[in-house]
């Protein structure tokens, strides 16, 4: 039997606005296992980023609130952890590469700096002198496939190229041995070889370490080539999780069906126009299923509640009324 | 680019800025209606003795030529004589300015520390009653002018604590320092004279206050919108993200970037505190060249406002240097970007 590393049970997200609440997260479910790779993909604004950031705890304060769910990492709550728990486990044991690795790096402060503070807050480091916590930082650009670290470290994140900063971003996230590493859309905003590298990158570093991976991503290509196991995500819960080829050859929940649709075929002449409708509105949320004002399969029931998960086999899963008689 | 080079065009543009600001009060000198040769010698000076004059003082050349004669006088320190003091120009400055300046300095100070200090903690606690004092503070002291704060503040200590001293740079029976740099403060610490520099210091404060408090309230408002701003963007949650201690993420990844846009305004609101400086010095009787520059402007002594305007043009010059070389050394993408990248 596998170990569980990570369990989000029935996790809910709100945003405190002006007149009330987003509610953007309403129930989602997440199980990780040690060591393997999970894909996460949706369309945008759907609750991924937000879902991990409420697993490491860096939802934004005061008004990001967490009103239900439990965050189970190595059956200790995250949820309820106090201040120097949260710290020793984002230290040593989740890390997280942000969406947007310009916006991750600190303008002012060159990489040295804040690649350095990395390494010396991390309590196993505790009382190293600079010259070892340096050679661990040039090491860990070196890791990383940078070229010429020394000058990388005396760097602004303005002085690098967009492969660069992802590369130290990376570098950053893995200061210390992990043991899941969520990449946010590693590398969306560079160019397709630029992206395929950084995903080798993760792929290596985490077979090297060991390490579970929750890989974001649009681009069905990119779930389809790294990961084994998928979720996919819609208006703040899980609709689908399979094995990753079980799930490409047999999408069963009708948002996974529109998602394929969407991809386009190198042999087809037809165009794709995406899917029909958008991303509902987190304050006035639709009730029930919330793809229900999109689907073109909906039913009388699917708006009354929200519908479970119906386990279709072993490695299958939908949350959608029209297999409720399988499971 | 580097720092050097960002250094040498930054001086370069000064240059521009004060060569500008040169012809512009030259300008102003020499457009005033009358003739300045007639005006010097009076109604009833021949015609020929006003030609003389005219001649000595270049008055018959081109204006440009003038220009360059008046500048050449100007960098060997001969600004022409006051007619309300009764001599040189450069007289007067050297004795005004350094009580302008040591004010000027102090109240900036005040408005940069409690200006960051204020922003910080309106900041950390936002939205809580010590924000909401803070701001309400902050509304009061925007809206009120430099010289009513002053008045306010001569009623207080002036009529009901007599604390400090409201009046003059020193009390009379304080031995004044040496003078070294002209200013009060650093001259006695200069000297070991620590009964002077204590009464200098008191006597600075009432009116550096009023000058400050404009600013300092201003600089507050502008780092707690930074400092909220920032801290929702991803490079602080990063740096959580990846263990550091909360205290260092807000003291060093949150604090830095936020207090540059503070600092860049500096310049500004230490130009409008020299300007608010004319009345208070006159509310505080300071012997400080905002007070003399008032009196000159009174009388129409036109080479002294002159001197005035281009000295205080100089100390514009100067600060905004200096605020530019901080903030540039704060921030990598002001020096390292070409302009217009
Ligand atoms: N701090 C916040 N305050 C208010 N609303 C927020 C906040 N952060 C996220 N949201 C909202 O939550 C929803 C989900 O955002 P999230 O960033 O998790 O989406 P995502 O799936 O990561 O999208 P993308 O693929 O574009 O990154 C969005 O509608 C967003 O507007
Ligand atoms: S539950 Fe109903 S509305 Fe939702 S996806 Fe299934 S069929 Fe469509
Ligand atoms: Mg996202």
């Amino acid at each position: 039997m596998k170990e569980v590393l990570l369990d989000i049970k029935d996790l809910q997200v709100h945003f405190r606005v002006y007149g009330g609440f987003l509610k953007v997260l309403n129930g989602t479910n997440m199980r990780v296992y040690s060591g393997e790779k999970v894909g996460l993909v949706g369309e945008t604004g759907c609750g991924k980023t937000t879902t991990m950031k409420a697993v490491m705890r860096i939802l934004p304060k005061p008004h990001g609130i967490t009103p239900e769910g439990k965050i189970i990492f190595k059956n200790k709550n995250v949820l309820s952890l106090k201040t120097q728990e949260i710290e020793r486990l984002r230290r040593n044991e989740i890390s997280m590469i942000f969406q947007d690795p310009t916006a991750a790096l600190n303008p002012v402060f060159t990489i040295g700096e804040q690649l350095l503070d990395v390494f010396r807050y991390s309590k196993k480091n505790d009382g190293l002198k600079g010259k070892t916590l340096k050679q661990m930082a040039v090491d860990s650009l070196r890791a990383v496939a940078l070229p010429d670290p020394e000058r990388i470290l005396a760097s602004y994140p303005i002085q690098l190229s967009g492969g660069m900063r992802q590369r130290v971003c990376i570098a950053l996230a893995l200061a210390n041995q992990k043991q899941l590493l969520i990449a946010d859309e590693p590398g969306t905003s560079l160019d397709v070889t630029i992206q395929d590298q950084i995903l080798r990158l993760i792929h290596r570093l985490a077979e090297e370490r060991n390490m579970a991976v929750i890989l974001i991503s649009h681009s069905l290509g990119v779930i389809r080539e790294w990961t084994e196991r998928v979720y996919v995500m819609y208006a703040g819960s899980m609709v689908e999780e399979a094995t990753t080829p079980k799930l490409f050859s047999q999408p069963l929940h009708p948002y996974t069906q529109a998602l394929m649709e969407c991809v386009p075929r190198l042999t087809g002449m037809k165009t794709n126009e995406g899917i029909p409708g958008r991303i509902p509105d987190y304050f006035f949320p639709p009730t029930g299923c919330r793809f229900h004002p999109r689907c073109p399969k909906k039913m009388a029931i699917c708006q009354e509640e929200k519908p479970p998960f119906y386990q279709i086999d072993d490695n299958h899963q939908v949350a959608c009324y029209l297999y409720k008689g399988e499971s | 680019m580097n720092f050097s080079r960002y250094l040498i065009r930054r001086l370069g543009y000064s240059i521009f800025v004060l060569i500008g600001l040169s012809i512009l009060v030259f300008m102003i000198a020499r457009l005033v209606p009358g003739d300045p040769a007639r005006a010097a010698l009076g109604p009833r000076a021949s015609e020929e003795a006003v030609e003389q004059l005219r001649s000595r003082l270049h008055l018959d050349q081109p204006i440009y030529v003038q220009y360059f004669y008046w500048l050449k006088s100007l960098f060997q320190g001969d600004l022409g004589e006051s007619l309300f003091t009764r001599r040189p120009v450069i007289e007067d400055i050297k004795e005004f300015l350094p009580a302008t300046l040591e004010l000027a300095i102090f109240a900036g100070i005040l408005m940069a520390f409690f200006g960051i200090l204020f922003g910080v903690i309106s900041a950390r606690y936002s939205n809580t009653w010590v924000d909401n004092l803070i701001r309400v503070f902050a509304y009061l002291g925007i809206a009120t002018p430099a010289f009513v704060v002053a008045i306010i503040l001569l009623l207080i200590f002036g009529m009901y604590f007599e604390v400090f001293p409201t009046i003059g740079r020193l009390s009379a029976w304080i031995d004044a320092p040496p003078k070294i740099t002209g200013l009060l403060t650093i001259d006695s610490l200069l000297t070991g004279n620590f009964a002077a520099f204590f009464d200098a210091l008191k006597h600075l404060l009432l009116p550096a206050i009023s000058l400050s408090l404009g600013g300092l309230f201003q600089e507050a408002r502008i780092t707690r919108s930074s400092m909220i701003e920032n801290s929702k963007k991803d490079y602080t949650y990063s740096m959580r993200a990846y263990g550091v201690p909360e205290r260092v993420v807000i003291s060093k990844y949150l604090f830095k970037p936020s207090i540059i846009p503070t600092i860049s305004i500096l310049g500004l609101d230490f130009a409008s505190l020299m300007g608010n400086a004319f009345l208070v010095e006159l509310l505080f009787n300071w012997p400080g060249l905002s007070r003399y520059g008032i009196n000159v402007m009174l009388r129409k002594d036109v080479e002294a406002i002159v001197a005035v305007i281009m000295v205080l043009g100089v100390v514009f010059t100067v600060v905004n240097i200096i605020v530019d070389i901080i903030v540039a050394y704060l921030d990598p993408r002001i020096r390292l970007v070409e302009k217009g990248e």
